[in-house]
């Protein structure tokens, strides 16, 4: 099946130029794709299909009471990127991780950055993601995004940008390990030829990362994955990474607070948990101090947690860098921190809290995406050349009624990627979410989650939204002998 | 381990062994009925048994009353596809599936994915016309589900903590299920004490050794078949995998990997009751039973049974208080 009859539709295409050929480190896979016959390709898909169904790789459908559950799509074309552009990403994701992580410490601390105006100190104390309780707090380390998944969109010239954050409990690197597990067995003869670099060491590097964070005294720590339970969305992720790393899968009632220390229910009564990778929000996190109501979380868990007797893995109230609006000026705090221009852009963003950009966003509103603050998953927002005037004027009101919950961007023209439709291919948007592990050193797990918008022209990526997802294939080359390129990332 | 890791790989095997059990129930009562086509009684009389040794009449009558009451293919569908009765075959495969879900990262890939396809394969639309159309097929794959999922559990789980718990939860639910294959056959065979040691239909007799795959075996060991025997060999044989005795000894070695206790000796609720149990069925002797009546003897087992379940339950699943000895190993 060729790629004959494919357009780029002036969008940047993954793996072809404008002219049909393909990009220098696709040229491999697109050749040996394009000699395979149509039927076999399609076997190839439905084979890979149904090795995540049987290995049970779903997630559950929420409000569905059958219980059903989904394989998150899969199209088994990859997408490629080119040693060159990884080592630019890689050194872009260091250094902006870096300094978010010195600024949650800051805000929650000194608050320097609020004292000198570089932020608002107002647009911080108003974020949802804001946890008044930590004030004063600096988790072990230093570090309060041990895992962040950050969310790049490339544009029509090529150009990669930071989208999103997501330094609270990302999820996806499950599918990157499973997806390629998979791809190996659709395109062995073609990954073998690629130079692709493995993503194996993922699980164990995590295992590593949340060692790190216990008390040098402690010879064996205890680390342990809090999951919300089989009913959560990423539960199989849950159980995976705990699986790969050989690590205890906890649920709230497994663990108590007993004696200053959190402990685990076992056969043989109490047992000490000593670093929690939790993948429960703070907000459900401890009802004694977040929400009440939470029968998912651990009570007085954050008592134990100042106290210096528990690590936890992402620190709570680091969502803050997460906040729409925060983001905004991640540019300046980049160069607050750090001293450097940062080295990955951001999309241009309109803070509608600013009264300037408000009164912007309004009056463009039909040219601009429009969102929410702290909503992620593809929820609350506006694709405005995509919505109809009603959508718009909705739209329009609710950034007046509550312009900081707002931001708005210009449509980005995502990137796109060939994936199999019906008999032949057709380009679809796409985005990219490296993984980032924050321990003794900054980490970039070469590889990475290329979600999909299957619906033609849709740019919306989100799984909950009709997403799919593509097996990403980082290429080795000159500068990926995988050690840290920015050497003082992970001091202080 | 965790107390609910240890309860869920509990329940797994439990539920995968009665799914075994019931496929073979029907599977043996399938074929008793082309070997009887005219039994005395009402047609659905072949049926009835199978609804008691399941436990589940009360249930089925509630909801199959207006439906047809006992027939054959109201059976079949409640004791397989009916998602309602908590016991029919689904519902099982099902439970096993939820619960190996949530302990996926302690159990072995290769088990996971032996029962993920079971579940899918029950699931699956088209079971219900494979099993109205070919039972055979269908009764066989699910036996076999099941067997491929004692044998990856055997093969590719370390015997560990875990392992014996679900060693127990397979070995009590086998016992307690092979108990009531022979109560309720042997309560239609001989529904009179005075009856036993009387010639009787050997067909419906191997039937019933069939039903607990014994037949094969009960013949090496007998060949001549007797209810006497019949009854001494599930219950008190000791190499037989599923007779009673061989399974309570087996549970109760698991149990005492667990604790580490020596034999002969307990160290908590569970132990004491399962020991007991084992030491009683190791003295016993079948002509005692049958004076004593078959059907106490069995009702007593199983009620021990149940209790064995709770006390493993209140032992090692629910939280107990922190001992010194689990405080000094931080």
């Amino acid at each position: 099946m060729d790629f004959t009859n494919y357009k780029t539709d002036g969008f940047y295409d993954e793996l072809l130029e404008e002219s049909g050929h393909a990009r220098a480190g696709a040229a491999h896979v697109v050749k040996r794709i394009s000699e395979m016959p149509f039927d076999e390709l399609l076997q190839r898909q439905r084979a890979a299909e149904a090795a995540l169904l049987q290995m049970g790789i779903t997630f559950a459908v929420y409000g569905d009471k059958s219980g059903t559950e989904k394989i998150f799509p899969f199209d088994i074309i990859p997408r490629i990127i080119e040693a060159k552009d990884w080592a630019y990403l890689e050194k872009g994701l260091k250094q902006r991780i870096h300094a978010l992580n010195l600024f949650i410490t800051d805000v929650y601390n000194d608050g320097k950055i609020l004292k000198d105006k570089v932020i608002p100190a107002d647009l911080i104390k108003t974020a949802k993601t804001y946890r008044p309780q930590l004030e004063g707090f600096t988790p072990p380390r230093g570090i309060w995004a041990h895992v962040t998944g950050t969310d790049l969109v490339r544009d029509s010239d090529g150009q990669f940008y930071v989208l999103e954050d997501n330094m609270r409990c990302p999820s996806g690197v499950s599918y990157v390990l499973e997806n390629r597990h998979v791809l190996k067995r659709t395109f062995p003869l073609a990954f073998a030829a690629g130079h692709v670099r493995p993503v194996d060491e993922y699980p164990n590097r995590l295992l590593e990362t949340l060692q790190y964070l216990a008390p040098d005294t402690l010879a064996s720590p205890r680390v342990v994955t809090l999951t919300p339970g089989v009913y959560n969305s990423a539960y199989f992720e849950h159980s995976f990474l705990s699986q790969q790393m050989g690590i205890p899968l906890v649920e709230g009632p497994d663990l108590v607070v007993k004696d200053g220390y959190v402990m685990m229910r076992t056969t043989k009564g109490y047992e000490r948990a000593d670093v929690i990778y939790r993948r429960v929000d703070d907000d459900f996190l401890d009802p004694k101090v977040f929400r009440e109501d939470s029968l998912l979380g651990v009570p007085g868990i954050m008592e134990v947690y100042k106290a210096g007797r528990v690590a936890l893995a992402n620190a709570p109230g680091g969502g803050i860098a997460d906040d729409k609006a925060v983001y905004a000026y991640v540019p300046k705090i980049i160069k607050y921190y750090l001293g450097e221009e940062a080295i990955l852009p951001n999309v241009p963003t309109f803070v509608c809290d600013e009264e300037k950009d408000c009164k912007h966003v309004i009056e463009n509103i039909e040219k601009m995406v429009v969102k929410a603050a702290n909503e992620s998953g593809g929820y609350g927002m506006l694709v405005g050349p995509h919505s109809s005037k009603e959508q718009c004027d909705e739209f329009r009101l609710k950034v007046a009624q509550n312009p900081r919950n707002y931001i708005a961007q210009p449509m980005v023209a995502l990137s796109r990627a060939p994936v199999i439709v019906d008999d032949h291919f057709e380009g679809r948007h796409v985005d990219l979410r490296p993984y980032v592990l924050y321990g003794k050193d900054i980490y970039v797990l070469p590889g990475g989650l290329t979600r999909v918008a299957l619906k033609k022209g849709s740019v919306v990526v989100n799984s909950s939204q009709g997403g799919g997802s593509k097996d990403t294939w980082v290429l080795g080359g000159p500068s990926s002998n995988g050690k840290p390129t920015d050497v003082d990332a992970g001091k202080h | 381990m965790l107390s609910r890791v240890a309860s869920a790989i509990y329940w797994m095997n439990r539920y995968v062994e009665r799914a075994e059990n019931v496929a073979r129930f029907v599977h043996v009562n399938l074929h008793l009925e082309l070997d009887l086509p005219i039994l005395e009684g009402a047609v659905g009389s072949q049926w009835q048994p199978l609804i008691w040794t399941t436990g589940d009449e009360k249930e089925f009558e509630k909801r199959y009353a207006e439906k047809g009451g006992v027939t054959r293919e109201n059976v079949i569908h409640f004791l397989t596809f009916d998602t309602e009765n908590p016991n029919s075959i689904a519902s099982c495969v099902k439970s096993a599936r939820e619960n190996a879900r949530s302990i996926r990262e302690v159990i072995s890939s290769e088990m996971w994915f032996t029962l993920n396809r079971f579940y899918l394969m029950v699931r699956d639309p088209l079971a219900k016309s494979t099993a109205a159309n070919d039972p055979h097929t269908f009764y066989t794959d699910v036996k076999t589900a099941c067997a491929l999922f004692i044998g990856e559990t055997m093969s590719t789980m370390s015997h560990g903590e875990g392992w014996h718990f679900g060693r127990i939860g397979r070995l009590l639910e086998r016992a307690d299920k092979t108990s009531r294959i022979l109560d309720v056959k042997y309560y239609i065979l001989l529904p009179r004490v005075e009856y036993v040691g009387m010639p009787l239909d050997t067909i419906q007799w191997v039937a019933l050794l069939k039903s607990a795959s014994a037949f094969e075996m009960y013949r090496k060991r007998f060949s001549i078949i007797t209810p006497k025997q019949v009854s001494a060999f599930l219950l008190l044989d000791r190499e037989f995998p599923r007779a009673a005795l061989h399974c309570i000894n087996d549970a109760e070695e698991s149990l005492r990997s667990i604790t580490g206790s020596t034999e002969n000796t307990y160290s908590n609720p569970a132990e004491q009751l399962l020991g007991r149990l084992l030491a009683d069925l190791n003295y016993a002797q079948i002509d005692e039973i049958i004076k004593v009546g078959l059907h106490e003897y069995i009702d007593n087992l199983q009620s021990r049974i149940n209790q064995t379940d709770d006390a493993i339950y209140r032992t090692f699943f629910e939280v107990r208080p922190a001992t010194s000895q689990s405080q000094s190993q931080g």
